[in-house]
């Protein structure tokens, strides 16, 4: 049987697809994870990260054109912050290959290619769903519990 | 709009041109910086350019792309590129990135 996972917590916000939002969905994610007490340094990180994938998402997902990008938080009894971030854009035909560091599609030279290396090592796991033509969801795992 | 960043511009006696960027900087705000940066570079071409980074908020990859970005026109140009103090947040995406392996770093001189 599966089991059903209690969360302490969960919030959502949608915005269309503008730059400017960026810094909107990290504020959220930010506020969104001050229940717990985490420290700074998890703040920051989660911030970054879900800086990236907003952008991946503005970017690649909608290519600058008008779209609607989702984040849903949730927290765990078990104090593990669960973040996943979705659009309806193009998606990504190699998930595989979209991870590699420095992989970009984009040829101005301005995007680093560094976005999901990024994530990745920001947070404790990282998880992309996509479908060519359907979206993309990016899931951000980060255990903000102490155990030391 | 505000873009959340502001970037001030100061020319030293040394022939080098300094950009302090307070703020935060994301894929939005880089659009304005760059701006700012290459027409200065262009125009002036000092001998050196140094970001000052000591102000940074907030940085997730498209900085990178900016110092990156910087760094190449800089050196097409023959100009020598520095980065001054870059805040822990952003020390760790120059490392997560391998970039401090080749980005000069300048530090705050400290009083003895």
């Amino acid at each position: 049987m599966k089991k059903r996972i209690k969360y302490l917590n969960r919030a959502e916000l949608s915005f269309p697809s503008l730059s400017q939002n960026e810094s909107l969905a990290r504020s959220f994610a930010s506020a969104f994870m001050m229940q717990p007490n985490p420290t700074i340094d998890a703040i920051s990180d989660v911030k970054c990260a879900v800086s990236e994938a907003v952008t991946n998402s503005i970017v690649h997902g909608y290519r600058n054109t008008k779209g609607e990008i989702k984040v849903k938080c949730r927290l765990t009894e078990d104090l593990t912050l669960i973040i996943d971030i979705i659009d309806k854009g193009c998606g990504i035909e190699d998930i595989d290959a979209a991870c590699e560091p420095l992989f970009t599609t984009n040829s101005d030279g301005e995007r680093s290619g560094m976005g999901f290396t990024v994530m990745k090592t920001l947070t404790d796991n990282m998880k992309v769903y996509s479908k060519p033509g359907r979206g993309t969801r990016v899931r951000l795992i980060k255990k903000l519990s102490d155990d030391t | 709009m505000n873009t959340g960043v502001k970037i001030v511009k100061t020319a030293k006696n040394d022939d080098s041109l300094w950009f302090s960027i307070c703020g935060e900087i994301d894929h939005h705000s880089t659009k304005s910086i760059n701006k700012e940066i290459d027409s200065n570079l262009f125009i002036n071409s000092p001998r050196s350019v140094v970001l000052d980074l000591s102000k940074v908020d907030f940085m997730d990859s498209s900085g990178l792309g900016l110092i990156l970005g910087r760094y190449r026109m800089s050196t097409e140009l023959g100009i020598e590129f520095y980065i001054y103090e870059p805040t822990p947040a952003v020390k760790k995406l120059l490392k997560i990135s391998g970039c401090d392996k080749f980005i000069k770093v300048l530090r705050k001189k400290t009083e003895k």
